[in-house]
């Protein structure tokens, strides 16, 4: 057991260092590259200020934002924020950006961390919803799929797979809305609602975008179950398990499954954590008011600060998604614990 | 199942050996036949030994002679599978062709026990030792975990593996190649088999342990008075331990019988390439091994006649007939069989003359 806890203790400073080293490319990305293409703090400065300011105005910002400062300080300082949270001051005009401050937006005049998790339970509903989803269908009918293999079921599963990851979401989410909210009005007048003001409506509003996204996922992770199940059933400790007498459903539940489940968590952990940092397609094509949906806005409106923001917000949910999938094979494989 | 058809003491195969009504495995005409895309493949055609009580058979053969299909086959793990089996195989009175797969697999780990080639692919990664041993042992026998646990650790200690009580916990990559195959015979003979069938056991082991696995097999099977079928492509390893021989070519028996005699007058020029093809310390240093010439054949398209004879070098002695006709199993010494159109007196005198002569 002690050797888990030295291997979790290890991964989670890996992680660490993995999230600092990702602050700082994000970083260098949004300011050092645009000084490399030519811009001064003062243009920086002047995209944060209304139209047509006057030069007083650009330059009182650039102060306040620090942006007049050595990148390396402003770097420090971003990561102060992170941390402890940060003042800007000047003069009789001051703002603060409560800890985690992953910036300040001037479009919106506010810190972008609570506009972010102000979005992120949307994204939450439809992630973990679409993720139950998928895992259950996907992986039951490749394990399906994988014993009976060349059946009837298995042929039209793996021919339905094969359109599920080959349609966009785009394309299936707005025909799912064409045909069942405008057409059939099974699920009329989408509107996300929270979980915590009516669970009903939350779960109502939240199928068809489940649904969709769990489609295109149940369809990779069928094909993905299906592969790994044959190629573990072919495994010589299969056959010394059929060998030791062992009825076929231990075979396949107890000496198979397991096998077969480990590489899939690995793919799982990155999947749950990209969506978490904002399913873009799904959202946009639903109107879900979701953190991918403020990213493309913020994109949209070159806002730096909600760019930067939800790129690091990404970054994390990943990283801690790797982790816990990290954790959880040194529980199921002995042999990572070495 | 009535008593005179079930009694394969009734009608003895192949041997005229009186001790023959004690055999616990009785293999009569056994066919493993494999429908491919290419054509049916014939891993096993028409195969028959008798295994008594207490007694080892080495079944010796290249690769894809049909020694391994051989014993999968007799554990009923072609079930299901595509093959196509046929012929009968009698464990102690019992035919399991034709038996309910439910009734082999019953069999399966508590009567008959395998062991496989690579102890390290053969074991589960993701449970201990004493997990899998214990799984073995309760499927066959109603007892309480704790039991069986005493009784796993009481297995590691009988193969020899050092402090069983705390290794039990171990996973299978924590052992070295030797204690794992220890680990998969102590697995094999937790419910205490009448037949143990060890399939290549030493091929995938360092040179120094291989000795020490095969003297454990050996005494194992003194203890426990199990038959053990010993598959190998290593004439070293029957020489050791087996009482009889089969040497197995393209899914057929070349020959059979005492160890002593297929050793010492060996009746099928295959054997005798075999023989020829073994390192032997009593030869000089710079002699090269006589390898046998050609390649195993397809097993979809067997040569016809006899399935050696592209590869045999005294074709020109049968007046034609290896090429035409399939040899028949016979008897060219009492209790020793070979399936070879060239006759007892010729047999004898090229082995005596051309082979065994040879420095």
């Amino acid at each position: 057991m002690t050797s888990v806890i030295t291997y979790i203790i290890r991964r989670l400073l890996l992680a660490a260092v993995m999230l600092l080293v990702i602050t700082l490319v994000t970083f260098g990305i949004f300011f050092y590259l645009p000084r490399l293409a030519g811009q001064t703090p003062f243009d920086v400065a002047a995209q944060y200020v209304g139209k047509s300011p006057t030069t007083g105005q650009i330059l009182s910002v650039e102060h306040k934002l620090g942006l007049d400062q050595p990148l390396l300080v402003q770097f420090w300082h971003f990561i102060q924020g992170l941390v402890a949270g940060v003042h800007y001051n000047y003069g009789s005009d001051k703002t603060y950006c409560p800890p985690p401050c992953f910036g300040y937006s001037f479009k919106n005049q506010q810190p972008v961390w609570p506009l972010m998790i102000s979005r992120f339970p949307v994204t939450l509903s439809l992630a973990v919803g679409a993720a139950v989803l998928w895992l259950v269908g996907g992986v039951a009918t490749g394990v399906l799929s994988a014993l009976r293999k060349g059946s009837i079921f298995d042929r039209a599963a793996m021919g339905i797979a094969l359109a599920g990851v080959s349609l966009p979401i785009f394309f299936t989410g707005l025909l799912s809305l064409t045909l069942f909210s405008y057409h059939w009005q099974i699920f009329p007048n989408l509107q996300y609602v929270g979980i915590t003001q009516n669970p009903l409506e939350w779960a109502r509003n939240l199928v068809l975008p489940w649904v969709t996204l769990a489609f295109l996922y149940a369809a990779l992770y069928a094909r993905l179950t299906r592969a790994g199940m044959l190629e573990t059933m072919g495994e010589d400790y299969i056959r010394t398990a059929r060998a030791k007498g062992l009825p076929e459903r231990v075979v396949i539940f107890k000496h198979a499954l397991r096998a077969t489940f480990t590489p899939l968590m690995t793919i799982f952990g990155l999947d749950l954590g990209l969506l978490l940092g904002g399913a873009f397609i799904t959202e946009y094509t639903y109107s879900l008011p979701g953190l991918g949906q403020f990213a493309l806005v913020a994109v949209q409106n070159q806002d730096m600060p909600e760019v930067l923001g939800t790129t690091l917000f990404a970054a994390f949910c990943i990283v801690l998604a790797n982790l816990i999938v990290d954790v959880l094979y040194a529980v199921i494989d002995p042999r990572v614990r070495y | 199942m009535a008593a005179d058809t079930a009694d394969p003491a009734a009608e003895p195969p192949l041997r005229t050996d009186p001790g023959a009504a004690s055999a616990l495995l009785v293999v009569r005409d056994l066919r493993i036949h494999f429908p491919t895309d290419d054509g049916l493949v014939k891993a096993v055609d028409g195969l028959s030994f008798t295994l008594e009580r207490g007694r080892t058979l080495g079944i010796v053969g290249e690769s894809g002679s049909g020694k391994s299909v051989t014993s999968l086959g007799i554990l009923g793990l072609h079930q299901g599978a595509s093959a196509r089996v046929s012929g009968e195989i009698w464990l102690d009175g019992e035919e399991l062709v034709t038996a309910d797969p439910a009734r082999v697999r019953q069999l399966r780990g508590n009567k008959m026990a395998m062991i496989f080639q690579d102890p390290l692919s053969s074991l589960h990664p993701y449970y201990t030792v004493g997990n899998q041993i214990i799984e073995a042992y309760r499927v066959h026998n109603k007892v309480t975990r704790q039991a069986a646990r005493r009784h796993a650790i009481d297995m590691l200690d009988r193969v020899g593996i050092p402090q069983p009580a705390a290794r039990v916990d171990d996973y299978p990559h924590q052992f070295s190649g030797g204690m794992r195959q220890r680990v998969m015979i102590a697995m094999a003979l937790s419910c205490d088999p009448g037949l143990l069938i060890a399939d290549e056991p030493t091929t995938a082991l360092d040179v120094t342990v291989q000795a020490q696995i095969l003297d454990l097999i050996s005494d194992l099977q003194t203890e426990f008075g199990s038959a053990v079928i010993i598959i190998t492509h290593d004439l070293g390893v029957v020489a050791e331990l087996s009482d009889d021989i089969l040497v197995m070519y393209a899914g057929k028996a070349a020959e059979y019988g005492s160890a002593e005699d297929v050793f010492d007058q060996p009746g099928h020029p295959y054997t005798w390439g075999l023989l020829a093809s073994m390192p032997r310390l009593d030869r000089d240093r710079d002699e090269r091994l006589l390898p046998i010439k050609g390649t195993p054949p397809s097993l979809i398209n067997v040569p016809a006649g006899c399935a050696f004879h592209p590869r045999c070098g005294y074709t020109d002695l049968t007046g034609g007939r290896s090429a035409t006709q399939v040899p028949e199993l016979r008897e060219i010494a009492p209790g020793h069989l070979a399936a070879c159109h060239l006759t007892a007196d010729q047999q004898r005198t090229i082995w005596a003359e051309q082979i065994k002569a040879k420095p």
